[in-house]
């Protein structure tokens, strides 16, 4: 068995990976496996027990939009009961920010890779504030969701389908030539993706109010490319992922109570362990006693080479680790140490045009005792109460061990 | 709000700033004394309602909008409220010095792509782990500094021959000090640049040496160690072998010096060998080892580090140190000729003849400076050397030079002046029978290349020693077309009743050289079959080191003692320290796991 070239060939098809955005579709229609009494959530597997309060809010948010409960209580009670379940995104080919729960009504961005031919999926990004992917269920999160469901999908569905398609991977390497890093920064990013799909939704049918009002919300929402960007980097780390003896990560998320990770010649095996709070900065008023340990799916961005791997891109947001656009060059510096390759698509001006850090080697993560850095959003503890800073945390090493420890049981005996 | 705080506010208009940037400032602010909270925000709706959820609504009106910065300070007083929000702009200027630090590596790969150019690993890690460290350097194609001691010997010998089949040099283990184009490595004095370059086993003996030379007004061109167990039988002296092969291709040296232990006897030959193909004069002290010779061709032996230095120092201008003999003709050398009298050759086809040293010697780069006698005028042959002694002392003498520079089975001095050899028969100083027989005997056989013999002359001696033996030489040397050397050694004086000169003479016309003493007659075998040495097997590495590995200026990667890697840079070299750790934390189960990966 030669892991280095089994590594070659899954960092391969990672970085050759094409992610198209193709469309939106309701989610029980396109996603595999998902049913009316399914919800998806970001992270590894969890029981509604041990789910923290941003998943167990956006659980219940999304039961009251589905309107398979009336209250709060009710919608406990169906999960309590197990009329309802909960399963990873990831185990059905989609990514969520946060909490990450797509239910079977939902819109979701369809993403296809045209090289490997894997579809992914993502919900609709819905900006700042009261969202439920913070578990904020309140009426007007729900308002707010219905009028993504109907008016932002269909007019994003009919732009998408005149603009024939978004190439995320171009978008993506022109972003990190912008200030971005794909992940806790998407200025760019969603300001290229208002750019490309302006002109389409001009062309549409929905109205002038409906056209101006998406419009606004796309501009209006640093984060609105963030979603399809997610669903990109799936389909990435889904083209890495099954590589028989390859010791690349191709899944890290959160649930907000354990962190897990997948490695591509480990199957669908997750390895988790508790999540830690993430070190950063808070918006006023909090501090990090308020903070939930790290979720979300999100962590997809650096398991494809960008996030905080891509970090010396976006020296805008440095105060994040430290302050100085040499704390972001380092960042990516420490990101090349545990890396199989440099990516082939994203590159780094500051580096030199350096490509990004891209295809965590298990093995280097245990030799050298570096976890891959993630720059990550941080979630208020209680459901509802949303964001309350932004900062850096690192997967706990011990899942990498034991990773490391089932390779060896698996190829090694 | 409470009675016993207050809050004020600052604005800053059409001021844009990144949401972190503003994060920072207000933690910046909300550890100033007195201060109880702070926040920062543009100052659209959904922030100032944030604000006042958080207990900062000031009492004044806020005359602010979305594009405008608002500051708002919670503070045990007024008076430390104000002198915080006076803090503002420059909180907001402030830079982290700290972060121009350099990035410091975790693994060698990543250090050598920020460092490209570099030719050299430093390696003082622990010994159990540095045996793994060095490996990893040598399949990034870089030669290896090994300071760490505590390395098992089987990995010194696996290193060095992967090093020795990949043209690359491992210096140590347990190796102190060297200096490499001038940079010094390790522990290194300071030391003027010049044309010495040295070999050494020992840090502290190189140190010694280098510094002696500096003192002595010379300069050092590289010094190159190669660990204390390099010469070792096991070893091999497989790094000082490639050292000074690097040395004698190096354009900057143009004298070494190989100082170490006694070296095993056969690892004495290979360096010997080595040195002799380095094309270069080269000093040798084995500590401790009385050299039976004092010089060897272009090889000349110190029996000190002292006197390694001073000859090496002393070397580039050896017109004044060595007087030149008369060429040509020698015998009894005038004594007023000078102190190296004794280093003439008594016969006219032995080296040295015409132009004597340090003149008109073609061939050596460095022969313009005079040092020893060439070489190039003998037809080197491989064979055998056997010697057919008279005297008992004159036997052992030659057997103990054999054995340091010529060692193996098919080289032997026989004495046939011992017990065996002369039971019911006279002494051979008297009676040659025997010798003669055995003459005839050792040149029948096409393995031997020279023979030996010594003719002693003197009151009890053979009336004509020569005349008896010369018919017999010029036989066998006919015989064998020219691929057999004998050479003489004549003891006696110009007194003896044997005529010197008439027995000298008769040996030289019949074709033998003829010497003086065991030391010059072995010299003047030396090189004959001695070039027979240079084909053996790593005589001469295989693939060569490159003249890389003696780049100036210096760049390296260091893992381990940070005080190596101040030291490079203090010296202008360009260095990347790694931040090293064992790997896997030390874990040993899972460092075994990785180990057993990388052997897949």
């Amino acid at each position: 068995m030669d892991i280095d070239k089994a590594n070659r060939t899954a960092v391969e098809r990672m970085t050759s990976a094409r992610p198209m955005l193709t469309g939106i579709a309701r989610a029980r229609d396109v996603i595999p496996g998902l049913h009316d009494d399914l919800l998806l959530h970001a992270g590894p597997p969890i029981a509604w027990e041990r789910a923290s309060g941003p998943l167990r809010g956006a659980v219940i948010g999304a039961l009251l939009f589905e309107g398979r409960a009336r209250s709060e209580a009710e919608a406990v009670a169906l999960v309590e009961r197990g009329e309802v379940r909960l399963e990873p995104c990831h185990h059905h080919a989609a990514v969520g920010p946060m909490a990450g729960v797509i239910s079977s009504s939902m819109r979701v961005y369809v993403v296809e890779d045209a090289v490997h031919g894997h579809r992914t999926f993502s919900n609709l990004n819905e900006g700042y504030g009261k969202v439920l992917r913070y578990g904020a269920f309140s009426d007007e999160v729900l308002a707010k969701l219905r009028w993504m469901n109907d008016v932002l999908a269909s007019v994003l569905a009919e732009a998408l389908a005149l603009a024939g398609g978004i190439d995320l991977r171009a978008l993506l390497a022109e972003a990190l030539h912008m200030g971005d890093e794909g992940h806790n920064r998407n200025k760019a990013g969603s300001l290229l993706f208002l750019k490309l799909l302006a002109p389409h939704i001009a062309h549409g049918k929905s109205g002038a109010d409906a056209q101006s009002e998406v419009l606004k919300f796309l501009g209006d929402n640093p984060l609105s490319v963030l979603n399809p960007v997610m669903a990109a980097c799936k389909a990435m780390a889904d083209a890495t992922h099954g590589v028989e003896g390859s010791t690349i990560v191709s899944t890290m998320a959160r649930n907000g109570t354990d962190f897990g990770i997948r490695v591509s010649g480990l199957g669908d095996r997750w390895f988790t362990a508790p999540a830690q709070v993430p070190d950063g900065l808070y918006f006023p008023g909090f501090t990090a006693a308020d903070a939930n340990p790290d979720i979300g799916d999100s962590t997809i961005t650096e398991t494809a080479g960008i996030g905080a791997f891509a970090m010396a891109a976006a020296p805008a947001i440095v105060t994040f680790i430290g302050g100085t656009p040499q704390d972001a060059v380092h960042a990516t510096l420490e990101m090349y140490e545990i890396t199989a390759a440099e990516h082939s698509q994203f590159t780094i001006p500051a580096l030199g045009f350096r490509g990004t850090p891209v295809g965590i080697d298990l093995r280097k993560v245990v030799e050298l005792g570096i976890t891959p850095r993630v720059n990550t959003g941080i979630a208020h503890r209680q459901a509802g109460v949303g964001q309350v800073g932004a900062g850096l945390v690192r997967p706990p090493m011990e899942i990498f061990e034991a990773a490391l420890v089932a390779f060896a049981e698996r190829y090694l005996e | 709000m409470s009675a016993d705080s207050t809050v004020r506010v600052a604005v800053r208009l059409g001021a844009y700033y990144d949401s972190v940037v503003l994060m920072q400032l207000q933690r910046a602010l909300s550890t100033l004394p007195g201060v109880l909270d702070a926040g920062v925000v543009m100052a659209t709706p959904a922030n100032r309602e944030i604000l006042a959820a958080s207990g900062l609504t000031p009492s004044e009106e806020i005359n602010a909008g979305p594009h405008d910065l608002l500051i708002a300070v919670k503070a045990e007083s007024d008076s430390a409220a104000g002198e915080a929000l006076a803090r503002v702009d420059s909180l907001l200027q402030v830079r982290r010095g700290g972060g121009e630090q350099e990035f410091r590596p975790r693994s060698l790969a990543s250090a050598l792509k920020l460092l490209p150019e570099a030719r050299w690993v430093l390696v003082s890690v622990p010994g159990r782990y540095a045996a793994g460290v060095a490996d990893e350097a040598l399949d990034h194609g870089r030669n290896v500094f090994l300071y760490s001691d505590n390395v098992p010997i089987e990995q010194e010998v696996a290193l060095k021959r992967k090093a020795l089949a990949k043209g690359l040099l491992v210096m140590g283990p347990d190796c102190g000090t060297a200096i490499v184009g001038g940079t010094g490595l390790g522990f290194a004095n300071r030391v003027r640049r010049g044309n010495i370059g040295l070999i050494g086993a020992s840090g502290t003996g190189l140190q010694a040496v280098t510094s002696h030379l500096h003192q002595l007004g010379a300069g050092i061109s590289q010094a190159i160690g190669t660990g204390g167990r390099d010469l070792s039988a096991e070893v091999g002296g497989i790094t000082a072998g490639q050292a000074l092969d690097l040395l004698g291709r190096d354009p900057e040296t143009r004298v070494i010096v190989l100082i170490s232990k006694p070296p095993a006897p056969e690892v004495a030959a290979h360096l010997l060998s080595a040195a002799r193909a380095t094309g270069k004069p080269v000093v040798v002290n084995f500590l401790g080892l009385v050299p039976p010779l004092r010089r060897l061709g272009s090889i000349r032996f110190a029996a000190s580090l002292t006197e390694a230095a001073e000859l090496a120092a002393g070397l580039p201008r050896p017109r004044a140190l060595t007087p030149v003999p008369s060429p040509a003709h020698s015998h009894p050398p005038p004594r007023e000729r000078g102190t190296r009298l004794e280093r003439s050759c008594w016969s006219p086809s032995s080296p040295g003849e015409g132009g004597g040293e340090g003149a008109g010697e073609e061939g050596r780069g460095d022969e313009g400076l005079g040092w020893g006698r060439s070489e190039a005028k003998v037809a080197p042959m491989a064979g055998f050397v056997r010697g057919l002694f008279a005297g008992g002392t004159l036997a052992y003498e030659a057997r103990l030079a054999l054995r340091t520079f010529l060692p193996g089975e098919g080289n032997t001095i026989l004495d046939l002046g011992d017990d065996e050899f002369t039971v019911g028969r006279l002494h051979p100083m008297i009676d040659q029978d025997l010798r003669l027989r055995r003459l005839r005997q050792e040149a029948a056989d096409p393995q031997v290349g020279v023979i030996l013999l010594d003719v002693v002359l003197g009151h009890g001696a053979h009336a004509d020693p020569a005349g008896e033996l010369a018919p017999v030489i010029e036989r066998i040397i006919a015989d064998r077309g020219g691929s057999l050397d004998v050479i003489a050694i004549v003891v006696g004086t110009d007194e003896d009743p044997q005529n010197l000169a008439e027995q000298i003479a008769t040996l030289r016309r019949a074709g033998a050289h003829v010497h003086r003493t065991v030391s010059e007659a072995v010299e003047a075998v030396w090189p004959r079959v001695g070039a027979g040495l240079d084909g053996r097997e790593g005589a001469r590495p295989a693939l060569a080191v490159s003249l890389d590995a003696l780049q100036s200026p210096l760049a390296a990667v260091n893992l381990g003692l940070e005080s190596f890697y101040d030291s490079l840079l203090a010296q202008g070299a360009r260095a990347v320290q790694v931040e090293w750790k064992p790997p896997a934390g030390g874990n040993e189960k899972l460092a075994g796991i990785l180990a057993r990966m990388k052997t897949l």
